[in-house]
């Protein structure tokens, strides 16, 4: 009898007549709500009778929009979650980033999305900015919907062993191709100058790129390896830079008589901000670092005579061949570059030793990182990212561990923030803003955490595709947020991600290099 | 070897430890037995030095270790397999091993590594993998192998045979007999299953609501009406 009845019964909904039913419902309440409260805004100005203004297609637009969106995450439910991604990334997009971007009214940008004369159409649906930001709010759940549904279809339906081999899989493909990628990588990195396309303005982009990589790496030590949250990390930049600014104008040090100390003194810092704030876990430590981060900025802003205020610290020597400078004209007997080495004098010089420096202080980071992750100090990281409370019951001691993470990471953070002050010759707490320890913060996640060839096509991503699309600067912004959308649909582990184990079985004690995930 | 006279802990203002006196002679095997909740991992737990003993004396090898952290108690030639195992899930039984040893001389790791392979077979096969992916029972083999990585004198071990097959529950306790008399480590029993765990231990006691109301040896215990009537009866 069920049979029969069921058989007997309506056909199962079609999900497209569903959806299309529920989205035509939806939009006929939209329109009648907004009608009136929309379409029509009253407006009394000086000396005339009340009238008003007409916005008919913001009405359309919203008429158009939520049952759309309505519509895509009904679809949801019937397992059809792909146009729920692909629309909720579009839409989060086109209206969220340029809407953001006209309610801070950034003035290229506000101005060519949001145009103050209404006669002047712009790109945008709906006149106020803010309004365009709640809808990609909104197009954003869409997204997260479709992406959330997905995730369950994939890995609800599949046993244990099913998810661990396509992960173990994912994992191999990442390490593969990080083992070609990385060494590919280091080799274009170093001829590109000689090439054709190796134009100054192209190694002044790429110095900037291995600066974050360098920065990216030296994080990924506490970010990635030990787990420990830092989200003011350019406070130690920060202080690699006023320390090589000061010793280079008060002392007259040199770049690589400075470059430890400088190093030295941001590890100091990163003891002293470690020793009492490390007991604190996740989400206390990461407030508590970017209190620190905000703290050393307000502190060089307001210390005036020693880090010269907001203004910062001009003349920092540049840097020099190894005690012999860059300069045209040397002084009375003495060497530069270009006499040395019998070339004719060029500016260029400079630029080119500079980003060959930031390569090599960028790759003695990532060796050291390699290096440390076999050695005890390394594992202890790992272990006390998955269970402090068992590292303690094995006899590692936690705040020894995480304080020597966060030392070391502040170290190359130094160094970077010195090089940085070399190579601009010029400081300011502009610099060193929260919105660069986030930078370098998404550059680690986007790249897969711990994994150092990820990190490093993740600042080229982040930084370089920025500075290339500078030409189409209305778009900048766009794309920008448009990648990390994409990056973070695709690879919600981020581009490389994958984990090699420090040990294998006997004979080899360590892996060999080329399959540790990181740059040989 | 371990002495330890009245042992208060607290959670809070709940007092988990009322006056614990106990002793575990070099070479034993002593195991502790007594229903949920009774305190039992407490102990074992207040010996590694977390949850901090408010009072009382704990005095291993002549040294008062009560107040130590707890990371310098394990450095001591004490090792545990903890209540949960928690072993490291995203690390391979060999890195899990190799992290159990890194308070050890670096020039023993392979040897030890042998030695628990020869104990326990079941992880050589299983080296590679991780360490979260493994059954029950090879996690358990892993807790107690990474335990012994460390080359303790007491090992301390919360109960070995929690959820584990009839089989492997016989074939851990006699590892840890093996263990016992092959290599003379002192070993500190917390177990549920006390039928097999007085049977294997030398001395043993019981513990009610966080005071240890007997103690004697494995047989007079076994024997004792009052714990066969609580422990023993119905169920072995
Ligand atoms: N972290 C904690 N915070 C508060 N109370 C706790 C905590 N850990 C244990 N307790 C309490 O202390 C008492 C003793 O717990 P304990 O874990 O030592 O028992 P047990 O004898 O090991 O029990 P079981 O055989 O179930 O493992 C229990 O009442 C428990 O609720
Ligand atoms: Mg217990």
């Amino acid at each position: 009898m069920t049979d029969m009845t069921l058989s007997a019964g309506p056909k199962a909904p079609s999900p497209l007549v569903e959806a299309a039913k529920d989205a035509v419902f939806a939009a006929i309440l939209v329109f009648l709500l907004s009608w009136l409260m929309i379409g029509y805004q009253t407006q009394v100005l000086q000396g005339q009778p009340m009238s008003y203004v007409t916005r008919y297609s913001d009405v359309l637009w919203a008429v158009f929009l939520i049952p759309a969106g309505r519509f895509l995450m009904t679809l949801t439910r019937f397992d059809r979650t792909l146009p729920a991604v692909i629309g909720g990334a579009l839409g989060f997009i086109y209206l969220f980033i340029p809407g953001v971007l006209g309610v801070l009214e950034v003035p290229v940008y506000g101005e060519f999305f949001v145009t103050v004369d209404p006669l002047q159409p712009d790109i945008l649906p709906f006149e106020q900015p803010m309004v365009n930001v709640i809808f990609g709010i909104g197009a954003f759940f869409v997204l997260a919907a479709g992406l959330r549904a997905r995730r369950k279809k994939t890995v609800g339906a599949q046993t244990l062993e099913v998810r661990e081999a396509a992960e173990a899989r994912q994992a191999r493909i990442s390490k593969n191709l990080s083992s070609i990628l990385g060494p590919l990588l280091i080799a274009v990195a170093l001829i590109i100058p000689f090439t054709p396309w190796g134009d100054r303005k192209l190694v002044d982009t790429l110095i900037l790129v291995m600066t974050y990589v360098m920065l990216g790496w030296g994080l990924n030590i506490v970010v990635g390896l030990a787990g420990l949250l830092d989200l003011g990390y350019v406070a130690f930049y920060a202080v690699g830079a006023y320390t090589y600014a000061k010793l280079s104008i008060d002392l007259g040090l040199d770049f690589w008589a400075s470059l430890p100390i400088a190093g030295a003194i941001a590890a100091t810092f990163g003891v002293a901000l470690g020793f009492p704030v490390l007991r604190l876990r996740g989400d206390y430590l990461a407030i508590v670092t970017l209190g620190f981060g905000e703290i050393i900025r307000i502190i060089l802003i307001n210390w005036q005579i020693f880090t010269g205020g907001p203004n910062g610290l001009g003349n920092i020597a540049k840097i020099d061949f190894f005690g012999i400078p860059f300069e045209r004209n040397p002084k009375e007997g003495e060497l530069a570059f270009h006499t040395l080495f019998g070339l004719d004098f060029s500016p260029v010089h400079r630029i080119y030793f500079l980003y060959y420096v930031i390569i090599a202080l960028a790759l003695v980071t990532n060796f050291v990182t390699i290096r440390l992750r076999r050695m005890p100090i390394g594992r202890a990281w790992e272990a006390l990212r998955e269970d402090e409370t068992a590292c303690r019951a094995l006899g590692i001691n936690p705040t020894n561990t995480k304080l020597t993470a966060f030392a070391l990471g502040a170290m190359f953070a130094g160094f970077a923030g010195s090089f940085f002050a070399t190579r601009q010759g010029f400081v300011s707490p502009e610099s060193f803003t929260f919105i660069e320890s986030a930078v370098i913060l998404a550059i680690v996640v986007l790249g897969g955490m711990g994994s150092q060839v990820g990190v490093a096509l993740a600042a080229i991503l982040l930084i370089g595709l920025p500075e290339v699309l500078r030409e189409l600067s209305l778009y900048r912004m766009l794309v920008f947020g448009g990648v990390m959308v994409l990056i973070m649909l695709l690879r919600p582990k981020g581009l490389l991600s994958f984990r090699v184990p420090t040990i294998q079985l006997h004979g080899k004690k360590a892996l060999p290099p080329t399959t540790a995930g990181a740059v040989k | 070897m371990l002495n330890i006279s009245r042992v208060h802990t607290f959670y809070g203002h709940i007092e988990a430890l009322k006056g614990i006196d106990m002793e575990i002679k070099q070479g034993e095997i002593v195991t502790l037995i007594g229903a949920n909740g009774a305190g039992k991992s407490t102990l074992l737990m207040t010996i590694c030095g977390t949850p901090r003993a408010r009072s009382g004396r704990i005095v291993f090898e002549g040294k008062d270790i009560a107040q130590l952290p707890t990371y310098e108690i394990m450095r001591l030639g004490i090792a545990q397999s903890p209540e949960g195992r928690r072993i490291f899930p995203r690390m391979t039984v060999q890195e899990n091993l190799r992290m159990g040893a890194i308070t050890a001389d670096a020039q023993y790791f392979e040897q030890d590594l042998e030695r628990v392979f020869t104990i326990f077979p079941r992880l050589k096969e299983r080296a590679g993998q991780r360490g979260g992916t493994l059954s029950g029972g090879e996690q358990q083999m892993l807790a107690i192998a990474r335990a012994l990585m460390s080359r303790p004198r007491l090992l301390l071990l919360d109960e070995p045979s929690l959820g584990l097959a009839p089989i492997i529950v016989r074939q851990i306790f006699s590892t840890i007999k093996e263990i016992n008399r092959q290599q003379g480590m002192t070993v500190f029993l917390v177990e549920q299953n006390a039928n097999h765990a007085l049977k294997l231990a030398h001395r043993g006691y019981v513990m009610v609501n966080g005071v240890i109301t007997l103690s004697g040896t494995g047989q007079e215990l076994l024997s004792n009406a009052e714990v066969r009537a609580a422990y023993l009866e119905g169920g072995h």
